[in-house]
């Protein structure tokens, strides 16, 4: 029990960074660069880390809360969830509920250290992450609602169980395909990547989470970015248990197998990233609310 | 397979409903109506009959209309479907609120046995009904005329299932009656454009003293 806990979180330490590599990687090629190496991410966080603390006088303790819970959210997030093959080290149920609002409690940290700073562009990026992510919500429900009809229980660990296999192949496959790219939207919208948000923007207006950690500096900063790049991880962990929901019995070959999905998510974020323009600010509710209706739709396909 | 079928072609009925850009609008319905003609040889298998119907439908709906709509707004010069008369977010979630409904009265229905199972009677009147949608919420004309195509298609799912008692005769009297409706809209937009220079048919509500 605590060596499975001890191994997930060090997985999750570990390769995290990575994603973010690759995407950077990807974005590269397409536009024909050779791009930062991948281990940039991990270069980054070390020169972040280096590098002293400045804080605004102004600011609370609330100001330091933000980066703080940002980095142990996902922490106690992934406890919960299967790493490809490996079983969820926690898991109990209705433990769900409390994986999307542990996101929910690090976004509400993360907004509230922008507004603490009193900067109005601050504030204006936290209303419209906060407004994005009240619109995702439902979806993530309803993706949850359709994966608890076809299992036995309502922990995440059942959830994802190794069921999933029979389900694509049966009548449910349909609406699991169809909640796999709502995830993906989902997945995209938490982890402010473009069509949604731009994570390279420096102009202000156009900036949504960027925008609110803009006063964080050295280790704080490196607390952000090192806690987003575990949420994408994190999330993309329940992607690529929903579509590749295959279990060997080996340990090794299981992560190796959970590796590769990730990196082939990472990939095809990238590639969205490169061929899609960023949508209009006005844009983005309509497509998440067409997103809700969809998996509001796979949920009517398997209860039917 | 018809599953799968199915299910994009309830995919692009969501689309046309959220979607502003007409371009954008008529290719997925052209595309609508190629699945479709795929429809008849998935259900029926590969025989004489249902190879024409699907032939037939791939001309007219995926191809010839599609050429006749795409031609019609180039030279109206229209791009995007401004402000319908219930904006967009909404016409999506009554369309969803439509699908939903159509998927529970059609178990209610009092269908062959056969025809319980597979999604081709909720898809037929889910399709239905967002043709209707379109139809009653947009301005221009020419979405209008998509609706139109989206209610026949919608039509077109419940001949299949009948396609083995219906003769041919019928089914070549429907696609007829389509594109003879399509051209005497042609027609209509290119009189309304040129009386109005505007294609919203709420001119037209409006009687001349």
């Amino acid at each position: 029990m605590v060596a499975r806990l001890l191994l997930q979180l060090f997985i999750l330490l570990l390769f995290a960074p990575l994603p973010l590599g690759v995407i950077n990687k990807t974005k590269a090629l397409f536009a024909g660069r050779n791009g930062p190496p991948l281990l940039q991410p991990y270069y980054d966080l070390l020169r972040l880390w280096r590098k002293g603390f400045v804080f605004s006088r102004t600011t609370t303790w609330v100001f330091l809360a933000g980066p703080v819970v940002g980095l142990a959210v996902p922490l106690l997030a992934v406890q919960l969830i299967p790493f490809g093959g490996l079983s969820a080290p926690v898991s109990f149920e209705g433990d769900l509920i409390l994986f999307v609002y542990l996101f929910a409690l690090s976004r509400f940290f993360t907004a509230v250290a922008a507004l603490d700073t009193g900067s109005s562009f601050e504030g204006m990026g936290a209303v419209r992450e906060v407004t994005f992510s009240c619109l995702a919500e439902p979806t993530i429900f309803f993706a949850l609602l359709v994966l608890a009809r076809g299992a036995d229980g309502l922990s995440l660990g059942a959830l994802l169980g190794p069921h999933l296999a029979g389900q694509w192949q049966g009548e449910g496959g349909a609406a699991l395909g169809l909640i796999l790219v709502c995830l993906f939207v989902v997945l995209l919208v938490e982890n402010s990547r473009i069509p949604f948000d731009d994570p390279n923007t420096h102009l202000e207006l156009t900036m949504v989470h960027e925008v609110m950690v803009l006063d964080h500096s050295g280790p704080a900063f490196g607390m952000i970015l090192y806690g987003a790049a575990m949420k994408l991880m994190v999330l993309s962990a329940l992607l690529v248990r929903i579509a590749l929901p295959l279990q060997t019995g080996s340990l090794i070959l299981d992560l190796v197998l959970f590796l590769c999905g990730l990196f082939v998510l990472a990939v095809l974020i990238g590639v969205v990233e490169s061929t899609m323009a960023r949508l209009r600010l006005p844009r983005v509710p309509q497509v998440l609310v067409g997103t809700t209706l969809l998996s509001i739709f796979a949920l009517v396909l398997v209860l039917r | 397979m018809a599953t799968l079928l199915l299910l994009t072609v309830i995919l692009i009925n969501f689309f046309t409903l959220g979607s502003a850009r007409l371009v954008a609008c008529i290719r997925a319905v052209a595309v609508q109506g190629a699945l479709l003609a795929l429809l008849p040889v998935v259900t029926h298998g590969v025989n004489g009959h249902s190879l024409l119907l699907g032939a037939g439908a791939l001309l007219f709906k995926g191809l010839f209309i599609p050429w006749l709509l795409l031609r019609a707004i180039r030279e109206v010069r229209i791009r995007r479907e401004v402000e319908p008369f219930i904006g967009f977010v909404a016409t999506l979630i009554l369309g969803s609120l439509v699908t939903a409904g159509a998927f529970i009265f059609a178990d209610f229905l009092p269908l062959a046995a056969e025809h319980h199972e597979g999604l081709y009677v909720p898809t037929a009147l889910a399709t239905m009904f967002s043709g209707f949608l379109l139809l009653i919420t947009r301005r221009k004309a020419i979405t209008q005329v998509l609706g139109y195509l989206v209610l026949e298609n919608g039509i077109f799912i419940f001949a299949v299932l009948l396609s083995a008692a219906l003769p041919l005769m019928v089914e070549a009297g429907v696609l007829l009656d389509l594109l003879v409706g399509i051209f005497v809209m042609g027609i209509v937009l290119n009189q309304i454009s040129r009386e109005f220079s505007t294609l919203n048919t709420e001119r037209l509500t409006a009687l001349k003293e």
